[in-house]
C-alpha cells in the first residue's frame, strides 16, 4: 500500500491546537528572557505576600513574543547610541530605535494569524516518492485536491505555452499554432478562447486578470479576459519571452533580434529599448526578489540587466553549451539553470557561486521554482520535480510524471500545489504536494478576492507603484546614503540635462560698426573681459583673505587686553 | 542753633577739623570728567544686555523642552479630555437623596475634602498659614528632635547590649532608689496619683501571678537545677526563686516595690517560654517536673502523629492539649529521639503498630523515614517473638484506620523506589525493605556515572565530528577558491531517472544532433572567448596614463622623432589604480563597475541636521513605515504628528505665570507611548494624571 499523506505530513494545525504548545514555549521563552527583568518585581511580591498575604496575579504586562518570530521581523541591526552631549541626536535616534522595535514586536505579534503549515509527499519505506502516480494521488486525496490534476487534450494547436496568474485563479494558455485561451482553472470556466491566427510565442498576464500579452509572430499584443484586441504594440517587435514585474508594472520582454524591452503597463510607455548585442533571446527569467531580468545566452552565459543600464550588470559563465532555462528562487538566493551540455546547475546569485551541479541524462528544456522552493525540470516528454536541490546533493526526483506530448512549458501555481505543463497535445495540471505557500497575504494577493476587493487592489498597487529608476542589485541600495563626491553628481547631471547648468556663459562681443568690430578689436574686447572676470575672483579671494587676517588680529588684540596683565616675556616682544 | 551745636566742640576735635582743611587745601587734584556720552552709553547697552539675557535666558529650558519633545499638544494648557466628574459638569448638582445628603452632612462635618481627596481644608489652611521661614523654622526643628531621638537610641541600644550584670544591677538600683523618690515626693503631693500607681503596681502583681513567670521552668532555673547538686549558692537561690513563686502564688498585699524588683530581674533571666520542657529532676515537685507529668508512651505516639490523627484513637481528653504541645515541642523531641534511641525502641515494643502506620503519614525528613523503617524491622522481629493479643487487637484496628487513609498519604511522597512498593504490602505481610536510602544514593551515583560517561562520548563524538566538519569546509574553501585557468569544473551528479523520455520527435533528434556538434566543437572555445571578454572589460576599466610631453621644447622636433625617454617620464602623469574589481576572484563572473546614477537621483546625498555619519542615519530609516509592512497601531504611533492642533481653539503664547509656576515641570503635552505597545487607554490615563499634578501644583 501507498501511504500518502498530501499537502503535509500531518493535518494543518489550527490555532486551537497550537496555543497549548506555544503558550509553553511562550513559558520557557519568558522565563528564560524576562528573568532578570522580573526579578525586582518578583521581590516586590514576595515581600507583599509576607505583608498583608494577598496574592499578586502572576503575569504583569503584556505576554511576550517568542524570539524567533521577533527574529523573522527583524530588519537590519541596531546601532550604539550616540554620546550624550549631542542630545538631538540622541533623541532621533532613540526615539527611531523605539518605533522599530515596536513595529517589530507587533508584526510578530501578528504573525500568529498565519498558522499554515506546508507538507510533502512520504513513501513507505524503500519507496521511492517519484514512482507514485498521480493517479494514486488522486485515489488518495479528496475530492477537491484531486480535481487539481486534470489534462486538457489540445492536439490541434500545437505545443503550449501557459502562465498563471498572480494569485494562482487564472491560467492562460498560448499554443504555438495562434491558439489563445484563458479560464478560472479550478472551477474550469472559460473565460475566453481564440485563434490569433499567427505564431504565438509566449502569453503572460499583466497584473490583473483582466489583462493579458500575447507575444505573436510580428507584434505584441495585449488582450482583455474576453478577448478582445486592446493595443498591437509596434515598437515591440519579434518578441520572443516575456516577464511581468508586478510591482513595478513592467513587462519585460526579450526579443529574436536581441533587444531587451520594458513597457511601463501602467501608462502604456516603453521605458528602454536595450540591444544586448548577444544574438537571439529565448531564454528569460526574472529575480522575485530585486526584479533583475535574467537572460540565457547560447555562448553558455546568464547576463544580469536591469532598465537602468545598457550593459549587463553581471554576466556569468554557467555552461559549456548554450543556456537552455533559468529560474530564479523567490527570496532571490538561487538560480537554476540548465543547458546544452545536459548540466543543471544552482548559484547563488548573491555570491555569483556555484553551489550544486547536477548531470541529467537528457538535460532539461524547460525549468520552474515553486514558492516553497520545489524544481520543476522538463525533460523530452517527462516533467520532474526536485525538492531542494540547492542542499544535500539530490539523487533522485522528488516526483515525475510523463506528459502526452513534449513538454514546451512549465509553471508553478502560486498558492497551489499544483504544476501546469504545457505541451504538444495540450496541457496537464499535475498534483505536486507542498509546492506552494499555504499562506497568502490578502493584501498582496488574494486567491479568494471579489471583483471590488481586486479593483481595491489596483488602485493601491497602482498608487504604491515603484519606479524603474529603483531597479538594481541591491533593493535596499535607497535606504543607504549616497556617498559620491560632488563631482560625480554634477557629472550625473550633465549627462542626464545634457548641458552644464553650472557652466558659465561665453562671451560674445557686440557688433559695432565703422571698423570697431575689426578682429583685432574684438579680441582685445575679448581679453578685457576675461581679464575682469579674472580679476573679479582674484579680488574677492584677495578680499576675503584681508578680512580674515583683520579678523583674526582683532581677537587676538582682545585676547590680549581680557589677559590685562603683561606677562614678563612680552618685554621681548615687538 | 548751628553755633549752640558748635559751642561744645572739644579742642581735639578742633585739630581734626584743621587737619582735614590743611589736607584739602593741599589736595590739588581734580574731579575725573565725566565718561563721554558714547561710552556711557556702551555701558548702560551693556548691563542692558546682561539683564535681558537673564531674563530671556529663563525661558530656554521651556524652549528646550519643547524642542525635544516628541508631540506638542496645542492649545499647551488642556482640559483633560477623559471623563469629568459629575461635579464638574453639572454646575447646580446637589446632593437630594437623604443618603447623599447624610454622606455630605458627614465629610462636611469632618473637614473632609468633597471633591479633591488629597488635602483637607484644614491641611491647605495650615500650608497656606505658614510662611517660608516658619517652615524652615520648624524643618530645623524637627530635625533636631529626630538626631536626638536618634541619639538617645543609640544610647539606649549600647546600654542593652553590655552584658555585665553588675552594671545591670547597678542601674536598676539607680532606677528604683529614683522611683522611690518620687512615689514618696507623690504621695506628699498628690496622693490621688499615689493611689493610681499603687493600682498599678497591683495589677502587674496580677499579672505576674497569671503568667507564673516564676515557675522554674525557665534557662535560668534549670541551670541552677543542675548545679544544685554541687553549688550551696545556686541551691539558694533556686530556695529564693521558690520563695518568690509562693509569695506570688499567695494573695499578698505588699508594696510593689520588691516585686517589681525581682520581676524585672526574672524578665533579664528568663525567657518568655512558659510551658518548656525539662529534664526531669525532681519527681516530687509538680512545678519542677513540667510537661513530662503525661505518659511518655502517648507522648511518644504524639511525636510521630500526623496532625491528621483522629481524636477517636487516642484518649480523647489529653488529645487536645498534647497537640498544643507538640507543635512546641518538635524540636527538642526530635534530638531527645537521637539521644534516647535505646530507651525509646523499647517503648517502642509496645508501640509497633503506631510506628507502622507513622510510615505513611507524611512527615518529612528522610532521615527520620529511614529512622523508622529500622525501627519497624525491630518492632516485627519483637512482635513476632512476642505475640500479644491485645496488640494484635490494637494492630487489626489501626489496619482498618491506615486502608482507609492511605492512598491519600501516599501520592504526594513518591519516593524513588523506597515507597511505592511497599505501602499496601506492608500493613498486611510485614515489612520487606526493597531498596535503603544509601542502595538509592548509589544507584543515583551509578547512573549519574554512566550518564557522565555516555556524555564524555556523546561530547567525544561530537569533537571528531566538528573537526572532521572543520577539514571539510578547509577542503571546500581551497575549492572555492578556483583557479582562473578552470572554469567551469564543478563536478556534475548523476541523476538517476525513474521515467526515459521515449517520445522523441524528429525535430529534437536533429536539435540535439546539432547540439552535440556544437557542443564538441565549442566547449573551450566559449570559455576562452568569455575570459577574453572579461580581460577586455578590466582593460577597459582600469585608468590611462596621461602623456603631457610636447615635441620640440628644447630638442628637435619633427616627421619620425620622438621626444627623448627622459622628457616622457617626466611628463608621462600616473594616475592611482582603481579599487579592486569585485569580480577579481571570480572567474566565470564580470560585474560591471559602472556606477548606477538612476537610483542616486532618489538617494539621500546630504545628511539632515542632526546626523553626523552616514551610519546612524541609515539606522534610522532602517524599518518601513507604511501600512503595507507594519500594524495599524504601529502605523499611527510611528507617523504621529509632531504638533496637533484643535481646530478652533486659540493657541497663546506661553505666559509668564507658566513659565513660573511649572519651571520643572514640561509645558510640553503627551508623549507618544513607543515603549509598551497597549491600547490608547492608558494614555489618556497618564495624560489625566499629567494634567492632575499640575493642577495640583
Amino acid at each position: 500500500m501507498i501511504d500518502i499523506c498530501l499537502f503535509c505530513n500531518q493535518p494543518p494545525t489550527r490555532y486551537w491546537e497550537r496555543t497549548e504548545e506555544d503558550g509553553k514555549n511562550d513559558g520557557k521563552k519568558q522565563k528564560e528572557g524576562d528573568n532578570n527583568e522580573q526579578t525586582p518585581q518578583q521581590n516586590n511580591t514576595r515581600t507583599k505576600k509576607g505583608g498583608n498575604g494577598r496574592s499578586i496575579y502572576p503575569f504583569p504586562g503584556s505576554a511576550p513574543v517568542p524570539e524567533e518570530k521577533l527574529k523573522k521581523f527583524r530588519r537590519g541591526v541596531k546601532g550604539e547610541l550616540p554620546p550624550r552631549p549631542q542630545y538631538k541626536l540622541r533623541d532621533v535616534v532613540i526615539r527611531s530605535e523605539a518605533a522599530s522595535d515596536l513595529a517589530q514586536k507587533q508584526n510578530a505579534r501578528y504573525d500568529l494569524m498565519l498558522p499554515e503549515d506546508a507538507g510533502f509527499l512520504e513513501g513507505d519505506e524503500d519507496e521511492d516518492t517519484c514512482t507514485i502516480s498521480q493517479d494514486d494521488i488522486v485515489d488518495a486525496v479528496d475530492i477537491t485536491a484531486g480535481a487539481k490534476y486534470f489534462n486538457l487534450t489540445l492536439s490541434q494547436f500545437g505545443p503550449y505555452r501557459l502562465d498563471y496568474s498572480k494569485t494562482g485563479r487564472h491560467l492562460l494558455l498560448g499554443g504555438r499554432r495562434g491558439h489563445v485561451t484563458c479560464l478560472d482553472w479550478q472551477s474550469k470556466q472559460l473565460m475566453c478562447e481564440m485563434n490569433v491566427m499567427e505564431t504565438v510565442n509566449d502569453v503572460k498576464w499583466l497584473h490583473s486578470e483582466a489583462l493579458f500579452a500575447v507575444a505573436q509572430k510580428k507584434w505584441l499584443y495585449i488582450y482583455d479576459n474576453k478577448g478582445i484586441e486592446l493595443h498591437c504594440i509596434r515598437k515591440f517587435n519579434d518578441v520572443l519571452r516575456m516577464q511581468f514585474l508586478p510591482y513595478h508594472f513592467l513587462l519585460a520582454t526579450a526579443s529574436a533580434t536581441g533587444f531587451l524591452q520594458y513597457l511601463d503597463v501602467s501608462v502604456g510607455k516603453e521605458v528602454v529599448a536595450i540591444c544586448t548585442k548577444a544574438g537571439r533571446l529565448d531564454v528569460m527569467a526574472h529575480n522575485p526578489h530585486n526584479a533583475i531580468i535574467h537572460l540565457g545566452h547560447s555562448n553558455g552565459t546568464v547576463t544580469l540587466w536591469t532598465p537602468n543600464q545598457r550593459e549587463p550588470l553581471v554576466k556569468m559563465l554557467c555552461h559549456q553549451g548554450g543556456v537552455r532555462s533559468v529560474a530564479v528562487d523567490k527570496t532571490g538566493t538561487y538560480m537554476v539553470t540548465s543547458g546544452m551540455d545536459k548540466k543543471l546547475k544552482v548559484y547563488d546569485i548573491r555570491a555569483y557561486r556555484p553551489l550544486q551541479s547536477y548531470f541529467l541524462p537528457a538535460g532539461a528544456s524547460c525549468l520552474s521554482l515553486s514558492q516553497r522552493g520545489l524544481l520543476s525540470a522538463a525533460t523530452g516528454d517527462i516533467v520532474q520535480v526536485y525538492r531542494d536541490v540547492w542542499g544535500i546533493p539530490v539523487t533522485k526526483p522528488y516526483m515525475a510524471h510523463r506528459a502526452k506530448g513534449s513538454v514546451w512549458g512549465v509553471h508553478f501555481c502560486p498558492f497551489e500545489d499544483v504544476l501546469g505543463v504545457g505541451h504538444g497535445e495540450g496541457f496537464t495540471s499535475m498534483v505536486v504536494p507542498g509546492a506552494g505557500e499555504p499562506n497568502f497575504d490578502g493584501l498582496d494577493a488574494n486567491p479568494y478576492r471579489s471583483a471590488k476587493q481586486r479593483q481595491e487592489w489596483e488602485v493601491k498597487a497602482l498608487l504604491e507603484k515603484i519606479q524603474p529608476e529603483l531597479i538594481g542589485l541591491d533593493p535596499s541600495q535607497l535606504s543607504q546614503v549616497d556617498h559620491s563626491t560632488w563631482e560625480q553628481r554634477h557629472e550625473d547631471r550633465v549627462q542626464v540635462l545634457g548641458f552644464d547648468p553650472l557652466a558659465k556663459e561665453k562671451f560674445t562681443p557686440r557688433l559695432k560698426t565703422k571698423g570697431r568690430s575689426s578682429s583685432g578689436k574684438v579680441e582685445k574686447r575679448k581679453k578685457q573681459v576675461a581679464h575682469e572676470d579674472q580679476r573679479d575672483v582674484i579680488r574677492q579671494t584677495v578680499e576675503d583673505r584681508m578680512k580674515i587676517d583683520k579678523e583674526r588680529k582683532e581677537k587676538e588684540k582682545k585676547k590680549a587686553a581680557a589677559a590685562g596683565q603683561k606677562s614678563a616675556l612680552d618685554r621681548f616682544r615687538k | 542753633e548751628a553755633i549752640k551745636h558748635c559751642a561744645p566742640i572739644t579742642p581735639s576735635a578742633l585739630i581734626k577739623t584743621k587737619k582735614q582743611l590743611k589736607n584739602l587745601q593741599h589736595n590739588q587734584s581734580t574731579l575725573e570728567t565725566p565718561l563721554t556720552r558714547k561710552e556711557t552709553e556702551k555701558i548702560q547697552r551693556e548691563v542692558a544686555f546682561e539683564k535681558t539675557s537673564k531674563e530671556v535666558s529663563r525661558w530656554q529650558s521651556v524652549v528646550l523642552q519643547n524642542q525635544k519633545a516628541e508631540q506638542l499638544v496645542f492649545p499647551l494648557n488642556q482640559e483633560p479630555s477623559g471623563p469629568k466628574r459629575i461635579e464638574h459638569v453639572v454646575a447646580g448638582w446637589k446632593a437630594q437623596t437623604p443618603l447623599e445628603q447624610e454622606i455630605f452632612s458627614l465629610l462636611r462635618m469632618n473637614k473632609q475634602p468633597l471633591h479633591d481627596p488629597v488635602l483637607t481644608p484644614t491641611e491647605e489652611a495650615s500650608l497656606r498659614a505658614m510662611s517660608l521661614e516658619e517652615a524652615k523654622i520648624r524643618r530645623a526643628e524637627l530635625q533636631k528632635t529626630r538626631v536626638l531621638q536618634s541619639y538617645y537610641e543609640a544610647k539606649a541600644k549600647r546600654g542593652k547590649k553590655i552584658k555585665s550584670k553588675k552594671y545591670h544591677r547597678v542601674q536598676k538600683k539607680v532606677m528604683r532608689k529614683e522611683y522611690l523618690k518620687q512615689f514618696d515626693e507623690m504621695v506628699k503631693t498628690d496622693p490621688a496619683a499615689a493611689l493610681e500607681e499603687l493600682k498599678k503596681m497591683e495589677l502587674s502583681r496580677m499579672k505576674e501571678r497569671m503568667s507564673l513567670k516564676h515557675q522554674n521552668s525557665g534557662k535560668w532555673a534549670k541551670s541552677k537545677a543542675i548545679m544544685a547538686k554541687y553549688d550551696d549558692g545556686a541551691r539558694k537561690a533556686m530556695q529564693k526563686q521558690l520563695e518568690v513563686n509562693k509569695d506570688l502564688t499567695q494573695k499578698l498585699v505588699i508594696p510593689a516595690d520588691e516585686d517589681e524588683e525581682d520581676e524585672e530581674e526574672s524578665a533579664e533571666t528568663l525567657p518568655d517560654f512558659v510551658n518548656d520542657v525539662e529534664p526531669i529532676l525532681d519527681q516530687v515537685n509538680p512545678w519542677m517536673r513540667g510537661k513530662l507529668s503525661t505518659e511518655p508512651m502517648m507522648e511518644e505516639s504524639n511525636r510521630l502523629d500526623p496532625p491528621v490523627w483522629p481524636r477517636e484513637v487516642g484518649k480523647p481528653g489529653e488529645g487536645q492539649d498534647e497537640q498544643e504541645e507538640d507543635e512546641e515541642q518538635m524540636e527538642e523531641t526530635e534530638e531527645e529521639s537521637l539521644l534516647r534511641g535505646f530507651e525509646e525502641r523499647r517503648k517502642l515494643r509496645q508501640t509497633e503498630d503506631y510506628n507502622s502506620f507513622s510510615i505513611q503519614t507524611p512527615d518529612g525528613k528522610k532521615a527520620e523515614i529511614l529512622e523508622i523503617s529500622d525501627y519497624d524491622e525491630e518492632a516485627v522481629e519483637i512482635s513476632d517473638d512476642d505475640e500479644e493479643a491485645g496488640l494484635s487487637n490494637f494492630t487489626s484496628l489501626f489496619h482498618g484506620l491506615v486502608n482507609h487513609m492511605e492512598p491519600p498519604a501516599d501520592q504526594p511522597k513518591a519516593g524513588p523506589g523506597l515507597r511505592q512498593g511497599e505501602s499496601p504490602a506492608l500493613l498486611e505481610e510485614g515489612l520487606v525493605r526493597v531498596r535503603t536510602l544509601e542502595d538509592v544514593e548509589l544507584l543515583s551515583q551509578d547512573i549519574s556515572t554512566s550518564d557522565t560517561a555516555l556524555l564524555t562520548t556523546q561530547i567525544l563524538g561530537t569533537e571528531e565530528t566538528d573537526t572532521q566538519s572543520a577539514t571539510q569546509q578547509a577542503d571546500k574553501k581551497r575549492k572555492k577558491m578556483i583557479d582562473p585557468n578552470e572554469v567551469l569544473t564543478k563536478e556534475a551528479k548523476v541523476i538517476e531517472m525513474p521515467l526515459a523520455p521515449t517520445a522523441v520527435e524528429d525535430v529534437e533528434d536533429k536539435e540535439e544532433q546539432r547540439v552535440i556538434i556544437k557542443e564538441a566543437f565549442a566547449g573551450d572555445d566559449v570559455v576562452s572567448d568569455f575570459l577574453k571578454d572579461k580581460r577586455k572589460q578590466e582593460e577597459a576599466g582600469r585608468p590611462k596614463v596621461i602623456d603631457l610631453t610636447l615635441p620640440g621644447w628644447g630638442e628637435w622636433g619633427g616627421l619620425g622623432l620622438q621626444p627623448s625617454r627622459s622628457k616622457r617620464k617626466r611628463f608621462r602623469v600616473k594616475v592611482a589604480p582603481p579599487p579592486p574589481r569585485q569580480d577579481q576572484k571570480l572567474p566565470n563572473i564580470i560585474i560591471a563597475e559602472k556606477r548606477d546614477s538612476s537610483i542616486a537621483a532618489h538617494q539621500v546625498c546630504q545628511l539632515p541636521f542632526p546626523f553626523e555619519k552616514p551610519i546612524q542615519f541609515e539606522r534610522t530609516i532602517r524599518s518601513p513605515v507604511g501600512r503595507t509592512w507594519n500594524t495599524q497601531n504601529a502605523v499611527q504611533k510611528i507617523t504621529a504628528p509632531k504638533v496637533v492642533t484643535q481646530l478652533g481653539a486659540i493657541i497663546e503664547p506661553i505666559a509668564r505665570e507658566d513659565l513660573i509656576k511649572d519651571n520643572r515641570q514640561a509645558v510640553t503635552g503627551p508623549s507618544i507611548n513607543l515603549e509598551s505597545d497597549q491600547g490608547p487607554q492608558k494614555k489618556r490615563r497618564s495624560q489625566q494624571k499629567k494634567q492632575h499634578k499640575r493642577k495640583k501644583n
